[in-house]
């Protein structure tokens, strides 16, 4: 608790420039030690004006509407139950293995006689939980670990941080394709926590480089002054204002995980039950269709690539706006 | 803007294509030597799925493995090219004493390891011997040994093998312990080829350690000394290539190209391109679905007949209801296996009546599978009183088996098939390797589960024996079963019978009992593996026993 | 910073011991395991048995971390069962990391040739409509699928075209191995059909890999450059007369491109990652490849060393960054 120690700043210093590992091959650079520069409301009001004139940030936005929208109402305007095995009896694994066009089914069917257009449809759905879900338990673990360090320091701080340094050191995809593997039954729910657990330890990292710098930043410091009590501090002062990090990160692990989820698809850990369609497990299993009948392929991962590409979009829009140092 | 962004990359492909542009003018002259006629290339490159283990068969266990020592090995017994039938190879004629338990082996003279070494009787008997006094981890290593043997000469008891004479230079006499429809049959398999004494010893070839949790393997293992049509030129782990080439000393007629390359590539899908862009000749097991695509490129799929099975394992001691014959002839007429067959699996698949394909001698003709009918399944599970009852029933992730391509979705038909009857199925899958086979085995943790077997030579109770004989211990928990019993005892006595045709008519008896009265599982389905190769390689000829071998090929230019 | 080094070394080797711990109990937690990957369908009870005693998978757990842990400190961690049977699991690694370090080096070196000039431009013209291009572009290599794009670049320019390799490393030519780095190998060796071999075999892979760490690059160089751009510095230069020229080389981007070499840096543990999935499209004899077979596998020696040594490099690679940033940001340098 010695601001002024040198060889403490430094380290801490270090610490926020290892937010750039801790996203680990992702997109996010963050300048934690940045955003409390001027904290508060004008902040946002400044980033909101920036926004709404940003192409880059509108493009992102609305492709997550349309995405966010489509999940909705799917059910209501998918032609066919995407589970219904409306042409199983055309399905030959040589001579037709995937029935194609034909009226009433306009992008044809997939492997086991199912349509492919309600299947797209009904996918945005579970595609749209699984990245929910696993930003949501990503942040969820990483806001206790970071939190918890970040807010007490010291041997708190040591301890946790290790544990961080211990889960990041394993290639994020291997962690993801042990926990899907560990679980006795895999499905969705095990797809959502091994995507999950890879994100805790960045998020975990993020919060605490993020409250480490504002613990030195003038306003806890005047709190603290002012004989405001620790607790107060980390929820009232430190909390919110880690907030902006943390917000960006999240849009990003949505469009990391729907991704994820579907290279796990890819390497067969994905969920098994293919009744409910997701993109990703679509995706992952048309593998090896890919050359005779590309579409089955083809269509979840343009579906993937543009919802991804906007949520990503609007988090990197969103990280400018935010970032105090862009506002010129 | 974009000239740019591709730059980098133009420059790299430009300096490779520059470098190899010299560098082949460099190599031109040395490209078309070899085999002296210019229409048919000097190498044959074979896409295999994965990495040989080592090149010592008795320590051996997958078909990546043996694809490639078979080239390379030779055992006393041979199988007939395109066949599961057995033929001379090492050994010429061989004949059986009165009692069954003494083989003389007629042996073929003037061949030579290809160290130089002389091929005899001796020989033969110290290879049997090698593999029958393995110790410690080697006994553990020697898989197949103990799979087909029994044991080792510190249990002579469990063991098939008892000794073996070299009476003269060419003739070996082997006996065993008791008489058993496998034998000499079992001869035929890569594991028990005959390499050279001399290299054996010097190699240290017996020297297998454990460590850690593996095995390590002594330098033998990585220099092989056998007789066939190639030898090993080198194993390169780096570029994941093992390259063969013709051994000049091989009795037989020398291979027609003189370099056999196999290029290991696990990715189905990647040996698919490899063989379209032209840089490999062929690889195995295509997936049904790539068949017509492969063709209509101008490929050459290869359709082995079948040789396996495919069924649905049933535990009737963690589910009792399954105790019950009728419940599972419900599960039998509930299956819609035709429509899985026509659906999911290649041309030349057909509906299992029994658990071996029709290729085995013993195999019942007459036996029809049970037609599907939800209806009379329903019934039926009326009349059990077990409406609604519920069937854990299971299927392996991260695998897929020649007579399984893609389990998923064959469970996923059957799911629909069985709660369409009247079932209520929980779901449940585990990767086939991890945790999959124990559950199946030694955990007994399902009702229901997917299975099958490839047989590793032609005789019922490769089959049969496989899946009923152990009755302290089989997937099927026929213990509990009042038949059980029965059914184990006959199916010993059927192998020990020694003529074949009463041997034959004996089985198709079990096997009608077995659909009939006891029906221990479903048998689901025979499925045709195949080989694909390009339009331009002549002479492989497929084996319903994956045994390919490669001496015959060529691959025009 | 001899105390700081020091110090960030013995937390690392407390990282790689726990890591080590964790991963043991971890793996052998997992259901099924080497006993039935090895024996597969043809499992007894009674040959898992004996398969279970000779491989010592039978005693206590701490027993067999404990004989783990000794013979770790031998160097001895053990013979793989089924990614290269028999073979040291050290073997293996050391002779699957030139492939990935060739790679990642590839990949990496082509992500900084496209990145730095782009975020170099993209910063020029801060807000134009090439700027914002740029900016999808690079987002877009972020949003695609690895996978996906390694198969559509297979299939595009290696079957189809027929202009580069499908797969692998090298055609098979016979060539000697010195290094097991195949560019480096040919060159030594002068078998400069093996260096060109290997460069095509390298292009797809590369160009597969390269989207996240260029995507990284770049939007680290336009900010950087960004800020820059205002200092007074640059102005004062510009002001002075100099030529466009002198001011990017000399004021612009020799100081922009700090942060670009440490982002460049940590990057390169992110590649190991990724290479998982570009390694098993592209049959690329790598690390990621190995890793891969090993789970399949449930290869345990070889799936510890490559973990742990992964880490380790992830580890070493995190301290060198931060000792260069120390070292060469003066603002950092208190003392």
């Amino acid at each position: 608790m010695t601001p002024a120690n040198p060889m403490k700043r430094r380290k801490d210093r270090i610490d926020a420039l290892a937010e750039t590992s801790a996203a680990g091959g992702g997109t996010t650079v963050l300048e934690a030690g940045s955003i409390d520069d001027k904290p508060g409301v004008s902040l946002i009001a400044s980033a909101w004006q920036r926004l709404r004139r940003n192409p880059v940030f509108l493009l992102g936005a609305s492709i997550t509407l349309v995405f966010v929208v489509l999940a909705l109402i799917s059910p209501f305007i998918a032609p066919h139950d995407p589970a219904a095995n409306l042409l199983i009896d055309q399905v030959r694994p040589q001579s037709n293995p995937v029935p194609g066009p034909q009226p009433g089914f306009p992008l044809g069917a997939d492997d086991a006689g199912r349509d492919l257009l309600s299947r797209l449809l009904v996918g945005s759905q579970q595609t749209l939980i699984v990245g929910v879900f696993a930003t949501l338990f990503g942040l969820a673990g990483g806001l206790t670990l970071g939190i918890t360090a970040g807010a007490f320091g010291g041997w708190v701080d040591a301890l946790v941080m290790r544990i961080v340094d211990v889960l990041l050191s394993i290639p994020s995809l291997l962690l993801a394709f042990s926990i899907a593997a560990i679980a006795a039954r895999p499905s969705q729910i095990t797809v959502i926590i091994a995507v999950a657990a890879v994100q805790v330890p960045v998020f975990a990292r993020l919060l605490r480089g993020s409250m480490l710098a504002q613990r030195g930043s003038d306003h806890v410091l005047a709190a603290r002054a002012l004989g405001v009590n620790q607790r107060a501090i980390v929820f009232r002062h430190m909390i919110p204002n880690s907030l902006g990090p943390v917000i960006v990160q999240s849009t990003l692990v949505l469009a990391i995980s729907i991704i994820d989820a579907a290279a796990l698809s890819f390497l067969g850990l994905g969920n098994p039950n293919d009744r409910q369609p997701e993109w990703g497990q679509m995706l992952g299993r048309a593998q090896k269709y890919i050359y005779d009948n590309p579409q089955l392929a083809v269509y979840p991962a343009l579906c993937i690539i543009v919802v991804a590409l906007g949520f990503t979009l609007m988090g990197e829009s969103l990280r400018e706006a935010l970032d105090p140092k862009s506002r010129r | 803007m974009t000239l740019k962004r591709t730059a980098p990359l133009v420059l790299l492909t430009a300096a490779a294509l520059s470098i190899s542009a010299c560098a082949e003018s460099q190599r031109d002259d040395s490209g078309t030597g070899g085999n002296g006629s210019s229409d048919v290339k000097d190498t044959i490159t074979f896409g295999a799925a994965g990495a040989p283990e080592l090149f010592d068969p008795l320590y051996a266990t997958d078909g990546e493995t043996f694809r490639v020592t078979r080239q390379i090995h030779s055992g006393l017994l041979g199988i007939k090219p395109g066949t599961a039938d057995v033929e001379p190879e090492l050994a010429e004629s061989w004949e059986p004493s009165e009692d069954g338990l003494s083989w003389t082996f007629k042996l073929r003279q003037g061949v030579t390891f290809s160290d130089g070494e002389p091929f005899n009787a001796e020989a033969v008997c110290y290879n049997l011997d090698r593999m029958y006094n393995q110790e410690g981890a080697g006994q553990t290593a020697a898989e197949y040994w103990t799979y087909f043997f029994g044991s080792f000469s510190d249990d002579p008891e469990g063991s098939l093998y008892k000794s073996c004479e070299a009476q003269d230079e060419s003739t070996a006499v082997i006996n065993v312990t008791r008489t058993t429809s496998s034998f000499p049959t079992i001869l035929t398999l890569d594991s028990f080829s005959i390499q050279s004494p001399k290299a054996l010893e010097e190699g240290d070839a017996n020297n297998v350690q454990a460590e850690g949790e593996g095995f390590t393997y002594p330098e033998y293992s990585k220099n092989p000394v056998g007789i066939g049509p190639y030898k090993l030129e080198s194993y390169d782990e780096a570029n994941k290539t093992v390259t063969l080439v013709a051994n000049e000393s091989y009795y037989g007629e020398q291979p027609k190209t003189a370099k056999l390359v196999f290029k290991i590539i696990p990715d189905e899908s990647t040996r698919r391109q490899e063989l379209q862009a032209g840089s490999i000749d062929g690889y195995d097991l295509p997936n049904p679905v790539d068949w017509q695509g492969l063709e209509d490129a101008g490929n050459k799929v290869e359709v082995r007949p079948a040789f396996n099975i495919l069924y649905m394992g049933l535990n009737p001691e963690r589910n009792p209801k399954l105790q019950d014959l009728k419940v599972r002839q419900a599960i039998a007429h509930a299956l819609n296996r035709e429509q899985m067959v026509q659906s999911q699996l290649p041309e030349g698949a057909t509906v299992a009546s029994q658990f071996m394909p029709e290729a085995v001698s013993g195999y019942d003709e007459s036996l029809e599978p049970y037609p599907y009918d939800p209806e009379k399944a329903k019934s039926l599970l009326k009349e059990a009183g077990a409406e609604g009852m519920t069937l854990k029933f299971a299927f392996p992730t991260e695998v897929s088996r020649p007579y399984m391509p893609d389990p998923q979705k064959i469970h996923a038909a059957f799911v629909k098939d069985l709660e369409a009857a009247g079932f209520t199925v929980e779901q449940v899958s585990k990767p086939w390797n991890g945790g999959y086979l124990d559950d199946v085995s030694a955990n007994g943790a399902y009702d229901a589960w997917l299975l099958g077997w490839t047989g590793d030579y032609n005789a019922a109770d490769n089959f049969l024996g496989t899946f009923f004989s152990n009755l302290k211990s089989n997937d099927f928990h026929t213990s509990v079963m009042p038949w059980g019993k029965t059914l184990a005892e006959d199916l010993k006595k059927a192998d020990a019978v020694v003529d074949e045709d009463e041997r034959a008519t004996t089985y198709q008896d079990i096997n009608r009992r077995i659909a009939e009265e006891y029906l221990p599982g479903i048998p689901i389905s025979h499925s045709p593996p195949a080989l694909v190769t390009s339009g331009k390689v002549d002479g492989l000829v497929a084996s319903p026993l994956t045994a390919e071998e490669f001496d015959t090929v060529t691959v025009g230019k | 910073m001899a105390r700081f080094i020091i110090r960030r070394l013995l937390q690392m080797v407390g990282v790689v011991f726990i890591l080590s711990l964790l991963l043991f109990l971890w793996l052998r937690s997992l259901p099924g395991g080497t006993v039935s990957a090895i024996l597969g369908e043809r499992a007894t009870p009674e040959t898992r048995e004996a398969l279970t005693r000779a491989l010592g998978l039978d005693e206590p757990i701490w027993v067999q971390y404990f004989k783990f842990l000794q013979r770790a400190a031998e160097g001895n961690f053990g013979a793989s069962t089924r990614v290269l049977p028999g073979a040291d699991a050290l073997d293996i690694f050391l002779t699957r990391l030139p492939a990935t370090i060739e790679l990642s080096f590839f990949a990496l070196a082509l992500a900084v040739a496209i990145a730095i000039p782009l975020g170099y431009i993209s910063a020029k013209r801060a807000n134009s409509p090439v700027d914002s291009g740029l900016v999808i572009l690079s987002l877009v290599g972020v949003a695609v699928p690895v996978f996906f794009l390694a198969f559509f670049l297979q299939y595009q320019f290696a079957v189809e075209h027929n202009w580069l390799p499908v797969s692998g490393r090298q055609d098979s030519l016979g060539c000697t191995r010195v290094t097991n780095f195949f560019v480096l190998d040919g060159l030594l060796t002068r078998e400069l059909d093996c260096t060109a071999s290997a460069l095509k075999h390298l292009v797809l892979p590369s160009l597969a890999l390269a989207t996240i760490p260029f995507a990284v690059i770049y939007r680290i160089t336009r900010a950087s450059v960004l800020e820059v751009l205002s200092e007074d510095y640059v102005r004062t230069a510009e002001a002075k007369g100099l030529t466009a020229r002198v001011v990017r080389g000399r004021h612009v981007m020799r100081n922009a491109l700090l942060p670009v070499v440490t982002t460049i840096g940590l990057q390169t543990g992110g590649l190991l990652a990724g290479a998982v999935l570009t390694e098993k499209v592209f049959n690329w004899g790598g690390i990621g490849n190995a890793l891969a077979d090993a789970f399949q596998y449930r290869d345990y020696s070889v799936l510890q060393v490559l973990i742990l040594a992964a880490a380790m490099i992830y580890v070493v690679i995190n301290l060198l960054v931060d000792i260069s940033y120390a070292v060469i940001d003066p603002r950092v340098r208190t003392r």
